[in-house]
C-alpha cells in the first residue's frame, strides 16, 4: 500500500502544498485532480522518489521510500509518464523492456526470460502485434499504451500515471481507460492523475483535489467531485447533471441558477 | 489471434537479436582485414601474407630480426594498433555522450575535453617539452577541464542539471581555445606554430610502441565501465525521471558515462591530436546498422571506429608524399555523410 502522511511538497526553498494524506492499496484507483500549477507534478514526483518531501513521509508496505534503494523501490512502483516523441527511434518491445531493468543484475542486458515477459505485458494490452514496430511511428494512445505495458513487465503492484489520456483521441481515450479499469480489477493499485472529473468519477475508488497548497478534498468520488467543490478549486461555476442512463457529468452552471 | 501475434513478435526479437550478432560479427571480420591490410601498405609494401606469417611467428614466441619484423613491430603495427585505439575510443565515448545527453548532435568533446587537452598539449609544444611530456599535459588538461565543468555545474545547482553542465562544457571550453590562439601568437612562427597547427588537425606520425602501451590500458579502462553498464545507460536516454522510476541510480550511471568517456577521449587526444568527426559520425551509423540501443550501439561503434581511423590513417601516411592530418580527412568524409544522415530526414534517429 502507498500512503502519503502529513505530507509537504515543494522545491528548495518552494513550498508547493502542505498537509496531504492519502492512501492507496491493491485493487484501488486514487484519482488526482487539481488546477494548472496545483501541484500535482510536484506531488507525483515527491510519490515516486524523485524528489524529497519537505516533511512527512510517503511509505510502501509501512517502509519510506526514502530508504529504498532505486531498483527496490521500481520493484514496487512503476511509472506511466505521458508518452512522448523520443530522440532515439526505440522499438516498442525495446521500450517494454526497459521495464525490466529494475529485475536485472547490474551488469546485465535482458535475456530470453525478459523478453517473454514483455511480450505477455504487450499481450495483456492487446497491443503483441506492435512489438516490432517503430515506438515513435505508432499512435499516440498504442505508445501510452506501450508505457502502460512497461509498467507491467516492471511486475510492481503500484502504477501511477501522469494524465495517461491526456492529448489522446477520444477512441484512444477510452481505449486506456479501459485497460485502466482491467489492470483494477487484476489487483494493481493505481494513481492516476487527470484533468477531466467525469474520467475520475468513472474510475477513481478515491479522488483527491489539489488546490492552494493543500488537499482540498479527499475521499469518494460522489464525496469529492460535488459542484461546489469543483467551482472553488476551478474558479467557475459547475454543476454536476444527471443523464438518462443515469451517470454523472460536470456541466458549466448557467449564470443565476444554484448548484 | 494473440498467442499468435505474440509469437510472431518473439520471432522478430529473435531475428533481430541474431541480426545484431551478425552485424557485428561482420564488423569484427572488415576490422581485422582493416588492421591486416593498414599493416601491408607502406613505403616499403609488404604482402598480407607476410604480415600474418610475421605476427603468427611472433605470437608463438620466435623473434625474428629481418628488415620486415623491423617495420612491421616497431613502426607499423604500433601505428595501426594506435589507429585502432583512438578511433574505437572516439567513436565509444561519441556514442555514450550522444545516449546520455539524449542528443544525437553530441561528440565526445561536448565537455571541453577536447580543447583543455589541446591546450595543455600545445602549451607543452611552446614550452618545448618533450613528446612525451606533451602528451601527459595534453592528457591532465584535458582530465582537469571536465573536472572544472562538472565542479561548475554542480555549484551552479540547477533543475535541468544536463543543460547546465553542457551550457558549463562550452564556456570552459571556449576559454581553452582562447588560450590555445593565445599560445599560438606567442609560438616561434617557424617551429612551434606549424607543430601546434598540425597537432591540431590529429596525426599518429610518430608513434612509437610506448606510446601504444601507455594508451591501450587507459583505453580498456574507460571501456569496460562502459561495457558493463551499457544496459542501464541505455535506459538513460529516456531521461532521468523515466530512468529513475525504472530502477537506475542516474547520478551514479551518469557519473560512471562522464568519468569514462573523459579518460578514453583524453587518452585518445593526448597520443593522436584533435580528430574530429568520428564520435560524431560513427554513432550514427552503428545505429543505421543495428538500431538505437545503447548495448548494442557500443560494440558496433568500437569495431566501426577503429576499423574507420585505422583505413584513414593510411590514406593519411600513403595518399601524399606528405602526411595529411586526419583532422582534414575525417572532416573531408564527415561532413558530406552527417549531410546524409540529416537528408533522410528522420524525426527520430535510428
Amino acid at each position: 500500500m502507498l500512503q502519503a502522511a502529513n505530507l509537504s511538497i515543494g522545491y528548495e526553498h518552494r513550498r508547493v502544498a502542505s498537509g496531504i494524506d492519502l492512501a492507496v492499496a491493491r485493487g484501488e484507483v486514487l484519482c488526482l485532480l487539481g488546477p494548472n500549477g496545483a501541484g500535482k507534478t510536484t506531488l507525483f514526483k515527491t510519490l515516486l522518489g524523485l524528489i524529497p518531501p519537505q516533511a512527512g513521509a510517503v511509505t510502501i508496505d509501512g517502509r519510506p521510500i526514502v530508504s529504498l534503494a532505486r531498483a527496490e523501490l521500481a520493484r514496487s512502483m512503476a511509472y506511466v509518464p505521458q508518452a512522448q516523441v523520443m530522440e532515439f527511434a526505440y522499438t516498442v518491445l525495446d521500450l517494454v523492456l526497459m521495464g525490466r531493468t529494475a529485475h536485472l543484475g547490474p551488469f546485465s542486458a535482458p535475456g530470453p526470460r525478459d523478453r517473454a515477459r514483455a511480450h505477455v505485458a504487450l499481450a495483456d494490452l492487446g497491443i503483441a502485434d506492435l512489438a516490432g514496430a517503430e515506438a515513435n511511428r505508432i499512435s499516440g494512445g498504442q505508445r501510452q499504451l506501450c508505457l502502460v505495458a512497461r509498467a507491467l513487465a516492471q511486475d510492481a503492484p503500484l502504477l501511477v500515471m501522469d494524465e495517461p489520456t491526456a492529448s489522446l483521441d477520444l477512441g484512444n481515450r477510452l481505449l486506456v481507460l479501459e485497460r485502466v479499469r482491467t489492470l483494477r480489477a487484476q489487483g494493481y493499485g493505481i494513481v492516476f492523475s487527470t484533468h477531466d472529473p467525469d474520467q475520475a468519477r468513472e474510475l477513481a475508488t478515491r479522488v483527491a483535489v489539489i488546490a492552494d497548497g493543500r488537499l482540498a478534498a479527499y475521499g469518494l468520488p460522489d464525496e469529492t467531485l460535488t459542484g461546489p467543490t469543483l467551482s472553488a478549486v476551478y474558479g467557475v461555476a459547475v454543476a454536476i447533471e444527471r443523464t438518462e442512463s443515469g451517470r454523472h457529468v460536470v456541466v458549466p452552471r448557467a449564470s443565476g441558477t444554484s448548484p | 489471434m494473440l498467442p499468435n501475434s505474440a509469437g510472431c513478435s518473439v520471432a522478430l526479437a529473435r531475428t533481430d537479436a541474431h541480426r545484431t550478432a551478425v552485424v557485428l560479427i561482420a564488423l569484427a571480420v572488415i576490422l581485422l582485414a582493416a588492421l591486416l591490410l593498414a599493416s601491408a601498405f607502406g613505403p616499403y609494401p609488404l604482402a598480407p601474407g607476410q604480415v600474418a606469417t610475421a605476427i603468427a611467428t611472433r605470437l608463438f614466441g620466435a623473434t625474428q630480426s629481418g628488415p620486415i619484423d623491423t617495420i612491421l613491430f616497431q613502426i607499423r603495427l604500433p601505428r595501426v594498433l594506435a589507429a585502432a585505439l583512438v578511433g574505437a575510443a572516439l567513436a565509444a565515448a561519441g556514442a555514450s555522450y550522444q545516449t546520455l545527453f539524449r542528443n544525437p548532435l553530441v561528440s565526445p568533446d561536448i565537455l571541453g575535453v577536447s580543447a583543455g587537452a589541446g591546450f595543455g598539449a600545445v602549451l607543452g609544444i611552446l614550452l618545448s617539452l618533450p613528446v612525451l611530456a606533451i602528451q601527459a599535459l595534453g592528457f591532465i588538461t584535458g582530465l582537469a577541464t571536465v573536472v572544472v565543468v562538472y565542479g561548475l555545474a554542480r555549484a551552479l545547482r540547477s533543475q535541468n542539471e544536463i543543460l547546465v553542465l553542457v551550457l558549463a562544457g562550452i564556456v570552459v571550453g571556449s576559454l581553452a581555445g582562447a588560450g590555445i590562439s593565445l599560445v599560438k601568437i606567442l609560438a616561434d612562427p617557424y617551429n612551434q606554430l606549424p607543430a601546434i597547427t598540425f597537432w591540431l588537425l590529429g596525426s599518429l606520425a610518430g608513434i612509437k610502441v610506448s606510446d601504444v602501451q601507455a594508451v591501450a590500458p587507459l583505453v580498456i579502462l574507460g571501456l569496460v565501465p562502459l561495457g558493463l553498464l551499457r544496459w542501464r545507460i541505455g535506459v538513460l536516454s529516456l531521461g532521468d525521471d523515466e530512468a529513475k522510476a525504472l530502477g537506475v541510480n542516474v547520478r551514479f550511471v551518469r557519473g560512471v558515462v562522464i568519468a569514462s568517456a573523459t579518460l578514453i577521449t583524453a587518452t585518445a587526444v593526448s597520443v593522436s591530436g584533435v580528430i574530429g568527426w568520428i564520435g560524431l559520425v560513427i554513432p550514427h551509423m552503428a545505429r543505421l546498422l543495428v538500431g538505437p540501443r545503447f548495448d548494442r550501439v557500443l560494440p558496433a561503434s568500437v569495431l566501426m571506429g577503429a576499423a574507420f581511423l585505422v583505413l584513414i590513417d593510411t590514406v593519411a601516411r600513403t595518399a601524399a608524399r606528405i602526411e595529411i592530418p586526419l583532422g582534414l580527412l575525417t572532416a573531408v568524409l564527415g561532413a558530406p555523410v552527417f549531410v546524409w544522415l540529416l537528408a533522410r530526414g528522420r524525426r527520430s534517429w535510428s
